[in-house]
């Protein structure tokens, strides 16, 4: 019985212990609540991914309406693929968040945190789940708007600046989004993906439908921080709670390009996209993403802002997959969009234990850490290790596909690209495994203790988990290629 | 044939560097215990020798990473000769330690025995890997924990230097090794090392030039120039990281893999039958040899004049392998062995003048041979056998690359070789002909004699000796190393 409404579930219920939190008041019953919520999720997501693997996608109609009128949920490999990786940092982000924010939010907002937390899970997951174009929409912004509030929380002043500098662009990709989603139905009058999918096909080349689809394109761009639509991003993370950070590393983004993916493939199709300019487009702007971000995260002083970079640059490494327009290049992009968000949230993780400990995310103030912070810094240099595409890590198994998909497709330059930025990103990474392990401390630091217990697991768990799959691949690979080849096939 | 044994090769020095950092408290304990992990090592490597005499290939997967490319072992001559030299120089090189950490007061011991067994570990998993990701992974690995011996001082000038050497092979593998192995799945289908090769018949000459240039600079621990500059910064470490690593087991591993991937990825057919469009590479490694030659020649620190000599040497073996002919081959395998027993002797030496008597330049040993008679004798040996003096065993390695420049034809090849011998008497021999023939400064020759710790002394014996030795036991290796041409 509730497995049948699962699909609906894996919204409604973070939707509804949103407001729980709200009525709680209480920190700490809010956090159990959220947690238990984003667990809720995870096993979710998990059946999904399964059920999905054994019997092949499942449509759920919202209160029995069929489809081309009602919404429909639709389940196949990428969404539970998402959800799943969406879920799953989600929980592990709270685990580390408990002490983190009781440090980095006043104690009266701490349920409001939670709040925003939930309905910015509910978003997230609900764009990944809904099959209705002007659902995502509606997801879409739900999920952003508790982001601007989940960013402006940040205890430094500059946090409302980087808030404010999201709202003003995200709103203007969510716009951009929403002419999309209105064009393409006043052209084909449906709102579901299927249905949109065989009615722009019958079109034939239709000057509206371009129009949608640049709209579309541009829209999910900012959302999702392609170059050079980025600008939002480094200081959104860098300002964030670091608890926020890490979430949003992990989901928000790998979300964004998972629309990218649906509305690419199952609303516009192979063959409307290949025939125009998008592949040079997505191809150049990937490019660009992993040699400029990554030079750009060389630069910073601020460790978080860093990583911020270092995100854009990961997700060009995204995008150059998703521009081949093969099924090996969306598998490859599937593939590290998992790793990405291993790695990324582990380091943000990482980083937030420091913060905790010495109140800075500045790389000299965390001079000589390693030594008061043993385990905090092995999991940080894991997580490095896998961010530069080391072998036996998550990040490497990523790297390689994406690499093999170009040389396959004979993009030379763009492979020679992509292991030029891991270059960099030796670089990047060399900085604070520098700075943590083989400089004298600070006084700041020679105060410091180790993290608290929770932390520690938090950035274990998902530091192991990188060397896990770094090894044991068939999980990633394997769904990777099912829902890759469903996406270009069907 | 399925040989779990191959797991313990590969486990055995990681014990040992657990067992290492576990008994760090006493120090006699711990190094009890590398040397046991050691001569185990060793006793297992030896035992797979006889099968690979006989032909056969021991092998064993370890786990599958990506679905078509396992991490897994495979013994061939080529591996199981470089298995040989690193696992019985392992041991030697860690009796040398004994005396030369304890005589030299070095701190963070128990690092440097952990580390240095960490090290091992993937020198082993270089020679005994069947497929390029399995190589490109131990390749890695090797880098990454020989890092914290390079700068074991802890100085500005160590950091420094790490930060070269990190650079310059991390860069170069991720760069050029990487994609080059990229491209050969995408080309072949496969990455397994086969006699014969995988890319006949799938690569045309274009490319094959292209993929052997990004291996042979991608394999940035092979020195070849330009990428040859984390070798001579690596000499910061201490000299039992230099005798071994820096002689052994991080470049030999690194002309190693040059030489796998031409001869089991390239296949000697196929890049004998693209002709000549690889002659510029081998000029590259002739340039090297002759410039790293020059180079020593003017280098007053005997460290450093050791590693640019090492430089030199190391591209005879690229050179060898480059001319893919019967000989060159097997002349470029045997070089592998003959010029490890010879250049650790040379760093085994030229550590203990250090620890002795704290000297480091070249122009502050002047009769400093009366005083380590047998330090500075087999200073000699080894010199007169990597100048490749009959008698020694350097002798046959530059015998048989001789032969494969003159098989192939390539005269011009021949005469760099006997030009570099020629540099190489004068870069080297002086140093114990100051040491013996000159008086020492201050006329002072009453000193006495004031060798190195005993377990210094001994561990220079021992390959001093092997120089010699090799001479008389070559065939054996020759027969091993001529499975490889058929």
């Amino acid at each position: 019985m509730i497995a049948s409404h699962l699909p609906a579930l894996q919204v409604v219920v973070p939707l509804v212990a949103a407001p729980v939190c709200v009525l709680l008041r209480w920190s700490r019953v809010a956090w159990m609540v959220a947690m238990a919520a984003s667990l809720f999720a995870v096993g979710g997501a998990w059946c999904l991914l399964a059920g999905v693997l054994s019997a092949g996608p499942t449509s759920y109609f919202l209160g029995s309406w069929a489809a081309p009128w009602g919404i429909e949920y639709r389940v196949d490999e990428t969404n539970a693929w998402v959800m799943l990786v969406v879920s799953v940092i989600s929980a592990v982000s709270l685990l580390f968040a408990r002490r983190s924010v009781e440090r980095e939010v006043e104690t009266d907002r701490i349920h409001l945190f939670y709040t925003a937390w939930l309905l910015c899970l509910a978003g997230l997951l609900g764009m990944a789940v809904t099959a209705d174009a002007f659902n995502v929409f509606v997801f879409l912004e739900i999920s952003s708007l508790s982001t601007y509030v989940l960013v402006s929380l940040g205890t430094r002043r500059e946090a409302l600046v980087a808030a404010l500098r999201y709202l003003v662009l995200g709103t203007v990709g969510a716009t951009f989004f929403l002419i999309g989603v209105g064009l393409l139905y006043q052209v084909t009058g449906t709102l579901n993906m299927g249905d949109l999918a065989t009615r722009i096909a019958q079109l034939g080349p239709h000057r509206t439908v371009t129009a949608a689809f640049g709209f579309l394109a541009v829209g999910i761009a900012v959302k999702s921080a392609v170059y050079p639509l980025h600008t939002w991003l480094p200081n959104a993370y860098a300002f964030a709670p670091s608890a926020v950070s890490a979430f949003l590393a992990g989901t928000a983004t790998k979300v964004s390009l998972y629309l990218l993916l649906r509305f690419l493939f199952t609303v516009f199709g192979h063959e409307f996209v290949a025939g125009g300019p998008v592949p040079v487009l997505l191809a150049l702007t990937g490019v660009a993403a992993v040699v400029a971000a990554s030079v750009a995260a060389v630069r910073q002083d601020d460790a978080k802002r860093l990583l911020g970079f270092s995100s854009v640059a990961q997700i060009g490494y995204l995008v150059l997959g998703v521009s081949l327009l093969t099924t090996e290049g969306v598998a490859a992009s599937l593939i590290h969009l998992f790793g990405h968000a291993l790695m990324k949230t582990a380091l943000f993780v990482c980083l937030g234990a420091i913060v905790y400990r010495i109140g800075s995310a500045r790389i000299d103030d965390m001079a000589g850490i390693a030594k008061r912070m043993p385990w905090t810094c092995a999991a940080l240099v894991v997580g490095g290790l896998s961010l530069i595409g080391v072998p036996l890590t998550a990040g490497f198994v990523g790297k390689w596909y994406l690499v093999a998909a170009a040389l396959e497709a004979g993009w030379w330059p763009v492979a020679a690209a992509m292991l030029l930025a891991s270059l960099i990103a030796v670089a990047y990474v060399w900085k604070l495994v520098e700075s943590a392990y083989f400089r004298a401390p600070s006084a700041r630091v020679a105060a410091a203790r180790g993290a608290p217990f929770s932390m520690v697991a938090a950035a274990w768990g998902l530091s192991g988990a990188n060397i896990w799959f770094g090894i044991d691949t068939s999980l990633p690979i394997g769904v990777a290629n099912r829902a890759a080849a469903a996406l270009l096939g069907g | 044939m399925e040989t779990p044994a191959l797991f313990l090769c590969l486990a055995l020095p990681l014990a040992g560097a657990a067992l290492v950092l576990l008994l760090g408290r006493w120090p006699n304990l711990r190094e009890a215990a590398s040397l046991a992990t050691g001569g185990w090592l060793f006793l297992e490597v030896l035992a797979l020798l006889p099968a690979v005499e006989a032909g056969d290939r021991p092998r064993a997967v370890l786990v599958s990473v990506i679905p078509e490319i396992p991490l897994a072992f495979e013994v061939e001559p080529l591996g199981m000769l470089f298995a040989l030299v690193a696992s019985s120089l392992w041991i030697v090189t860690t009796i040398y330690s004994i005396g030369y950490m304890r005589g030299h007061g070095e701190t963070n011991q128990t690092r440097f025995y952990a580390c240095f067994a960490i090290a091992i570990a993937s020198a082993i998993g270089v020679a005994f890997a069947s497929n390029l990701l399995t190589l490109f992974v131990f390749y890695e690995v090797l880098t990454l924990s020989t890092y914290p011996l390079v700068t074991h001082s802890g100085t500005d000038e160590a950091r420094r230097a790490g930060r070269v050497y990190l650079g310059v092979l991390l860069g170069t593998s991720i760069a050029f090794q990487l994609f080059a192995i990229l491209w050969v799945w995408v080309l072949a289908g496969e990455t397994g090392f086969r006699s014969g090769g995988i890319l006949a018949g799938r690569a045309d000459p274009l490319a094959t030039t292209i993929l052997l240039a990004l291996f042979v600079f991608g394999i940035g621990k092979a020195a070849v120039m330009p990428f040859h500059r984390w070798l001579p910064a690596a000499m910061v470490a201490p000299t039992p990281v230099s005798a071994l690593l820096h002689a052994v087991a991080v470049v030999k591993a690194g002309v190693f893999a040059v030489l796998k991937v031409v001869v089991y990825v390239f296949g000697p057919g196929h890049l004998a039958a693209i002709g000549g469009t690889s002659g510029w590479l081998i000029a590259v490694a002739a340039v090297t040899i002759l410039a790293g030659s020059l180079v020593a020649m003017r280098r007053d620190n005997l460290k450093a004049r050791l590693a640019y000599s090492t430089v030199s040497q190391l591209s005879y073996i690229v050179m060898g392998a480059l001319v893919a002919s019967v000989w060159g081959i097997v002349g470029a395998g045997l070089h592998i062995v003959m010029h490890a027993f010879a250049k650790i002797t040379l760093f085994f030496c030229a550590g203990a003048v250090l620890v002795a008597h704290h000297r480091t330049e070249v122009s502050e040993l002047d009769g400093i041979g009366r005083a380590m008679p047998i330090t500075m004798a087999a200073f000699l040996v080894a010199s007169l056998s990597i100048v490749g003096l009959p008698l020694l065993g350097g002798m046959w390695s530059k015998w048989y690359l001789a032969l494969g420049t003159i098989e192939s034809g390539r005269y011009e090849l021949l005469a760099v070789l006997m030009l570099s011998s020629l540099l190489s008497v004068a870069y080297l021999l002086p140093i114990p002909v100051r040491a013996f023939a000159r008086p020492s400064p201050g006329g002072g020759s009453g000193e006495g004699i004031r060798e190195a710790p005993w377990p210094c002394v001994l561990a220079i014996v021992l390959t001093a000796t092997g120089c010699l030795v090799l001479f008389w036991f070559a065939e054996r290796w020759l027969r091993l190393l001529s499975q490889l041409t058929g």
